[in-house]
């Protein structure tokens, strides 16, 4: 068993707050992954989990135990590097058998689980190579096969993709999924790539400016964003914004169009729906052709609404050209809402 | 050990050794220098200036920086252009360039004595040449002007190595694709040398320049073995009256006249060669 | 246009061909410059006294042993020689022992007070440290430590330490600190970590430095002339016997000095870089 359960976790480097008051439960055996732009402080939070970074102030349990005054090696956890973080000076089975050694196994046991699990990670071929001699997607597998051997209750991962290229990553990504899936453990992730993130995902905390956003199963943060953040982060091309304005009869006005909407206390709400959830037909918002882009499965249409861009996805047979002038209608059931101020979901 | 106490016990060794024996001896030299058995005093400096040695032993030491920095800088400049566009033999070449920056300014002073002196290897050339009949001697008393010339070939020898090894390294930081940028707008070698080589090599001309003149300034047994006490300059003179005159106090003096004048050259390199924050590589 | 061409590209090689020759002249100047003054010293070295004093030289060395017989039956020259490798290894095991923990923690830690040490190091440059020899050759008689080794020792890890923390801090610097927190969490403790994982990685480095504090120390002269009377180190010994003693001793001394400066520069020659590039920043 080994819940991870962080209460009011906060840091600060000086001035600045990397991090305002945390608190996030993962399931024992959980799929979580931490996604977020570039300094929105979900690494700092995975470090913090790891023991290399010490919380200004609140607690992290992992399994029962309070952890956050120990030191990394006592927590029960393993840990795989953005830069992979083989050792150099060692040969791939001296890196694999590095925390078994300090963990004083005996023999035949640390030799068990080094071939075991570079079987697990088709590395058994390279366990007499050094780091030098590897190319990255096998420095990559050396250094989850480093963390896996560890057995641990906990496996901790910062951006482990992100050096690899994009063939490489996507072999990588059903690998790793099928690997952690089988072995059982907890696994936090740390990605700011939401495709990443939205196939490994047991459940996503998608971070912004040092707080958790949303924490959910992917499609719920795809198809439900919390905030106007997460709508605009996920998603490619992201969801499309509107302001809107109360016309009473529970009615708003969405670029000269009424839209049934929420009942809201607000005169100005934002309206809000995702690129490939609009039909072009006779009725519906009116948006002028900007740029297409054929894709091949569809169509990616740049266009301008009221001055803003709006961005749809159409099949790719509609013969349209820009300066066409198109009515875009939105699948009632896919609209979502939300207040211009706090940018929270209506 | 908590992390932040860590750094500090760490540092607490060589923080501790450098206040010891760095600060404190400096602010010793001072009071020496400063300071008689009533206290403040300008005797000592006054001992040390109206002396007839020291006019000439500062103008020496001055104009021997004066002479033998430019040359360095401009041999370790060709020296590290030449190396930079080596294909091949590129770290022979830079081992054999490099060679002197081991020796000590006493052993590189008994190389050139070999070379200047009487029966030394330049009067057999000469005089195997036919150029002249009987051997000179290069470095007798007479001669200041000519063991003057000889400590600069010796320093220029030895020295220049160290100033090439930081200038090359410094060349190493330079990416390529600004010389390539460069060349595609339509300049020549020596256009990119000099719009781009040498400003984007300010910080390594700076600290080869700093310690090169400081060095200078501390030139001391490579002329006591090329023309013993002809030849006046200030640690020299330092050394004199340390031990022949027993005065530590005068001694100080002339360590506080280095001094000034290190302080001074490195305050104006400094500013010479600042490179405006955000201007860096 | 095909004419134009070819007119033109006879002419072109030519071009290129002569200034690929002034080129490789440039570098043969510029290595016998180097080479042969050491060349023309050893020549010396390995010759009979008489052939050292004698005259037209030949410039080819006879290989008799007379000089150096002579050289290291002088007295005081074995002892001095022996002080020399003493007072280097001691300044070699301070300079790293004091230097690396301080290079680590710059590498390593952010704190308060580390741009004050930083700045203290730097600071060092700018001052002519043999000087320091003066009023520590005061404290050393009030603490029993003039003439030892160990006191002049500490004068030349004055010097040394500023490069060796420099050079210590580039080195941690270059081991990403990733492989150090992988360490903790499979297991190491922080000196578990720096013991079986950053230690193997910097050894080499650290070698080279520890070679380089070893040659700063056996190449000064200034303050082991000051700081020893019976016990001098070898450029001490040297310096002080220059009036004196004859060529050829003088000659077989240099050849002393100069040997094993060679043999470290080869030592170190790939660290030589790298340590001058980091330098500067």
């Amino acid at each position: 068993m080994a819940e991870i359960v962080i209460k009011k976790v906060a840091k600060s480097f000086g001035g600045f707050h990397a991090l305002h008051s945390i608190d996030l439960t993962i399931a024992d055996q959980e799929f979580m992954v931490l996604l977020g732009a570039s300094g929105c402080g979900k690494t700092t939070l995975l470090r913090i989990i790891a023991g290399l970074e010490t919380p200004s102030q609140g607690e992290v349990w992992i399994g029962g135990r309070r952890v956050d005054g120990l030191p990394p090696r006592e927590r029960g956890i393993a840990m795989v590097f953005q830069n992979y973080a083989v050792f150099p000076h060692l040969t791939v089975f001296e890196n694999i058998a590095f925390g078994l050694r300090m963990k004083k196994l005996p023999r035949q046991e640390i030799e068990r689980r080094v071939t075991r699990t570079a079987e697990l990670m088709h590395i058994e071929q390279l366990l007499k190579r050094y780091s030098g001699q590897l190319s990255g997607g096998q420095r990559q597998r050396v250094a989850v096969a480093r963390a896996l051997a560890m057995e641990p209750d906990v496996i901790l991962m910062d951006e482990p993709l992100s050096n690899l290229d994009a063939l490489l990553r996507l072999e990588m990504r059903a690998e790793l999924k099928g690997v952690l899936a089988a072995s059982k453990t907890t696994t936090i992730y740390v990605t700011h790539d939401q495709v990443e993130a939205m196939s490994l995902a047991d459940r996503i905390s998608v971070m912004n400016a040092g707080k958790i956003v949303q924490a959910a199963r992917p499609v719920e943060v795809y198809r439900n964003p919390a905030a106007r953040f997460v709508g605009s982060f996920i998603g490619n091309p992201p969801m499309n914004f509107i302001p809107a304005k109360r016309a009473g009869d529970g009615k708003w006005q969405v670029a000269g169009v009424a839209l049934d909407g929420p009942q809201a206390s607000r005169d100005r709400l934002e309206f809000a729906i995702r690129p490939e959830d609009v039909t072009v037909g006779a009725e519906g918002i009116p948006a002028t052709v900007r740029v297409v882009e054929p894709l091949g499965v569809h169509t990616l249409l740049t266009c301008e609404v009221e001055g803003a861009l709006f961005r749809a996805v159409v099949e790719s047979d509609l013969a349209v050209t820009p300066g066409d002038t198109l009515r875009l209608a939105p699948k009632p059931d896919r609209v979502r809402w939300f207040d211009p101020e706090s940018g929270m979901a209506v | 050990m908590h992390p932040k106490v860590l750094p500090y016990v760490l540092l607490l060794p060589a923080t501790l050794f450098l206040l010891v024996f760095f600060v404190y001896p400096f602010v010793q030299i001072a009071l020496l220098a400063f300071t008689g058995a009533e206290g403040f005093t300008l005797q000592h400096v006054q001992t040390m200036a109206s002396h007839w040695k020291f006019k000439a032993a500062l103008g020496w030491t001055l104009l021997l920086a004066a002479v033998v920095v430019p040359i360095q800088l401009m041999l370790a400049l060709s020296m590290a252009t030449i190396v930079s566009k080596l294909e091949s033999g590129r770290s022979s070449i830079l081992y054999i360039f490099s060679i002197p920056l081991g020796l000590s300014d006493l052993a590189s002073g008994i190389i050139w004595l070999a070379i200047f002196e009487q029966s030394g290897f330049l009067n057999s050339l000469l005089v195997g040449l036919g150029i002249i009949e009987r051997p000179i001697l290069f470095l007798g008393y007479q001669n200041v002007w000519v063991i003057f010339a000889a400590v600069v070939i010796a320093e220029a020898w030895r020295a220049t190595a160290i100033v090439m090894v930081i200038l090359v390294s410094g060349m190493g930081l330079i990416p390529k694709e600004y010389y390539e940028a460069a060349e595609v707008f339509g300049a020549g070698p020596w256009k990119r040398f000099v719009k781009i080589t040498l400003p984007l090599l300010r910080p390594s001309l700076q600290t080869a320049l700093i310690l090169r003149t400081l060095l200078a300034f501390e030139v001391f047994a490579v002329v006591i073995t090329l023309g013993g006490t002809t030849l006046p300059v200030l640690m020299g003179e330092t050394f004199q009256w340390q031990f022949a005159l027993q005065d530590r106090h005068v001694a100080s003096a002339y360590a506080m006249v280095i001094l000034a004048i290190s302080i001074a050259a490195t305050l104006f390199y400094l500013w010479a060669l600042r490179v405006p924050k955000g201007a860096k590589i | 246009m095909s004419t134009a061409v070819s007119v033109d590209a006879p002419h072109k090689v030519e071009v290129r061909s002569a200034a690929r020759f002034l080129f490789i002249a440039a570098i043969v100047v510029l290595c016998i410059w180097v080479l042969l003054p050491i060349y023309l010293l050893f020549v010396n070295a390995l010759s009979s006294p008489q052939e050292v004093s004698g005259f037209p030289k030949t410039g080819l060395p006879s290989f008799d042993f007379g000089s150096v017989r002579f050289f290291l039956s002088f007295a005081g020259v074995l002892q001095a020689l022996g002080n020399s490798v003493l007072v280097a290894v001691l300044t070699m095991v301070l300079s790293i022992g004091i230097g690396a923990p301080a290079g680590y923690a710059l590498s390593r830690f952010d704190f308060p007070g580390k741009e004050s040490f930083r700045m203290l190091v730097v600071m060092t440059r700018a001052f002519p440290l043999p000087l320091l020899a003066l009023p520590l050759a005061v404290l050393f008689i009030r603490t029993g430590l003039d003439d030892t080794a160990f006191g002049l020792a500490i004068v030349h890890t004055v010097l040394a330490l500023p490069f060796a923390v420099l050079i210590t801090f580039s080195l941690f610097s270059g081991i990403p600190i990733e492989l150090e927190e992988a360490a903790w969490t499979l297991g190491c403790n922080r000196w578990q970590a720096f013991r079986k994982v950053v230690l193997p990685l910097v050894m080499p480095g650290i070698a080279a430095s520890a070679v380089f504090a070893f040659t700063i120390s056996w190449n000064e002269v200034f303050a082991a002339a000051v700081l020893t009377i019976q016990n001098r180190t070898l450029p001490a010994f040297l310096v002080q016997s220059l009036n004196v003693s004859p060529l050829h001793l003088k000659f077989a001394g240099g050849a002393a000095l100069v040997i094993p400066a060679l043999i470290f520069i080869f030592a170190v020659r790939r660290y030589l870089f790298a340590m001058w590039g980091i330098a500067n920043r």
